[in-house]
């Protein structure tokens, strides 16, 4: 941990020798989000709900996503780029490393001007809550702090699993994208507005509707259920690593035995 | 003779190679089904290092010299053979081992290009968990070997490539590793950072008995440092041993080079034959099998006026050339 944290430091330093660029980029990343929101913003002005839910609550699933995401482009960017790393032929060096590679690609690359991304979903976040008073307790927030935590573990999961991808090929990436910017896509509105099938491969298969719909079912009062229900259900996303993991580690054996 | 540091039995390796053909119509048919070739790398390679020693490992691009390297370093896994280093199988215990082993790409830099140096040496020094005395006592004493006290706190992109090459010596040094596996160190230099980089080298492996493989493509860098040629060619080793018993065995021949004036009117010896002749030079290449090099100043006195004379062994690159030709690689 104390590794990963010198990582960051090196390559905050780094990012800031070119402080224009930085300063450009982050302003660009908060404007981005912010369209998407302002078609939501309007969308609402004209039909009032969507499937039940206002326009403060559909506002808190989008933070929260976006939230997740931003964190997860920032923190783990090093496995959201790798095919750069393998195409310079960088992955060598990390092997010639005495550390877990895991912990030497996340350190290998640092996406701070996501800062612009994060800074519009916090504002987001924030207007949503002001306006949702059911959700005013501490434990309610902590829950949405959960959400947001497991929810850049899925994001991450997804990340690893795109790089793993890159060990048998560094072309036809953009399938990797269906699920990560398809995926937030989709998971920054409540998943009730999609067919059944949609659901359950958002619920099942990548969880992203357990850190974000059902569990804000829960503490926005659409569902009953004990509040240590709507606790521990996040944590379903952070199971997503697991797998992913495995999968990493096997992509890690076979192209030390390719070496392609 | 001691339990070699280095021992490989065996190791083969081969790659699937997608065949492409050019074209829009094959790029298609390339996404659905792929053709693919084997190509061997490797073939039965067998070889042992001692401590202490210094092993240039040549052949033309493409013979398998960075395959090799991999499979030493614990990166790439062999089809068949075993591999042992420093009494470890590199491959299995990955961390453990490359904490031991030091690495330089001449072509790829390990140091971060945006920041001054020493925060890379200072990351180097958290990943290998190198304790803080050890580092600033074998930081100094690398500063002042490499002479990097000037460069230290200039970021990495505004280093020369002399420069860098020294910083990147210094980087896979840092943990104090048993190995070094320098490839290809002086590519792109020039010549004063050419012998610097070959003084270093030397001076590492004797001070420290650092024990280095160098792959290289600069015969002058064999010629300085190696006490022990291997030579690999189409994933065979064609050649083992010293630079002498190369040359026993392939430069039996001198090269004299003669100023003169007079005209040459004798028929050739048997064993000269006549590389370069202009009005008052002369190259002569002689077979010291048949003729002896006084023989050939005796012979070449009797009709003109020598003015001046050399006489060489034939260059290492001609030797190595000649090796090349021989296994038709």
């Amino acid at each position: 941990m104390t590794l990963y944290y010198k990582y960051l430091i090196m390559h905050l330093r780094a990012q800031l020798q070119y402080k224009g660029s930085f300063l450009m980029l982050s302003i660009g990343q908060f404007f981005i989000p912010f369209t998407i929101f302002a078609g939501l913003y309007f969308m609402f002005e004209k039909f009032g709900t969507l499937q039940g839910w206002n326009f403060a609550e559909v506002a808190l699933c989008f933070a929260i996503i976006h939230q997740s995401f931003s964190l997860s482009e920032c923190f783990a960017r090093g496995f959201d780029s790798f095919s750069s790393l393998i195409i310079r032929g960088d992955f060598d060096r990390l092997l010639l490393r005495p550390r877990h590679t895991v912990l030497q690609v996340l350190g290998s690359a640092f996406e701070f001007t996501r800062i612009g991304r994060l800074l519009q979903s916090l504002i987001v976040l924030i207007y949503a809550i002001s306006q949702l008073p059911q959700l005013w307790q501490w434990q309610h927030i902590l829950i949405i702090l959960f959400m947001i935590v497991n929810g850049v573990c899925i994001f991450i999961g997804i990340f690893m699993l795109a790089a793993t991808l890159c060990f048998w090929t560094v072309q036809g990436l953009e399938i990797a994208n269906v699920f990560t910017d398809g995926g937030r896509e989709m998971a920054q509105y409540p998943l009730n507005i999609y067919e059944k099938w949609v659901m359950k491969l958002f619920t099942f298969i990548i969880p992203f509707g357990l850190v974000s719909y059902i569990p804000l079912q829960m503490i926005l009062d659409k569902m009953e259920a004990p509040l240590w229900q709507a606790m521990l259900i996040p944590f379903g996303g952070s199971l997503f690593l697991i797998p992913c993991y495995l999968i990493w580690q096997f992509g890690v054996k076979h192209y030390r035995s390719t070496g392609s | 003779m001691d339990k070699p540091i280095i021992s490989l039995h065996g190791i083969s390796k081969s790659y699937q190679v997608a065949i492409r053909k050019g074209g829009l119509k094959e790029a298609f048919k390339a996404l659905i089904r792929r053709d693919y070739k084997v190509i061997e790398a490797l073939k039965d390679i067998s070889f042992q290092v001692q401590q202490g020693e210094i092993v240039g490992y040549i052949g033309p691009n493409g013979a398998g010299k960075s395959t090799t390297i991999k499979i030493m370093s614990g990166v790439l896994l062999p089809d068949s053979g075993s591999c042992s280093v420093m009494n470890m199988t590199p491959w299995l215990e990955r961390q453990k081992y490359v904490a031991r082993i030091g690495v330089v790409f001449g072509q790829r830099s390990q140091l971060w290009w945006d920041v001054p140096v020493i925060d890379s040496f200072q990351l180097l020094r958290d990943i290998y968990r190198i304790p803080e005395k050890q580092y600033i006592e074998t930081l100094e004493e690398l500063t002042t070997l490499l002479k990097l006290s000037d460069i230290l706190h200039t970021p990495v992109r505004q280093l020369s490539l002399g420069q860098r090459m020294r910083c990147e010596l210094a980087a896979s040094l840092l943990h104090k590793p048993s190995i070094l596996f320098l490839d290809e160190p002086t590519i792109g230099l020039d010549a004063d950072s050419k012998i610097a980089v070959r003084s270093i080298v030397k001076e590492i492996n004797e001070r420290y008995g650092v024990t280095v493989i160098l792959t290289t493509h600069d015969m002058n860098d064999i010629e300085a440092l190696a006490h022990r040629i291997m030579m690999i060619g189409k994933g065979t080793l064609l050649f083992d041993g010293t630079l002498t018993q190369l040359q026993q065995r392939y430069g039996t021949g001198k090269i004299v080079q003669v100023a003169y004036s007079g005209h040459l009117v004798d028929e050739i010896l048997p064993g000269i034959t006549l590389i370069e002749q202009s009005e008052e030079k002369l190259s002569l290449a002689v077979n010291t099998e048949l003729c002896t090099v006084p023989q050939c100043i005796q012979w070449l006195t009797a009709q003109i006026e020598v003015t001046d004379f050399t006489v060489q062994a034939i260059p290492i690159e001609e030797l190595i050339l000649s090796l090349y030709k021989e296994h038709a690689v």
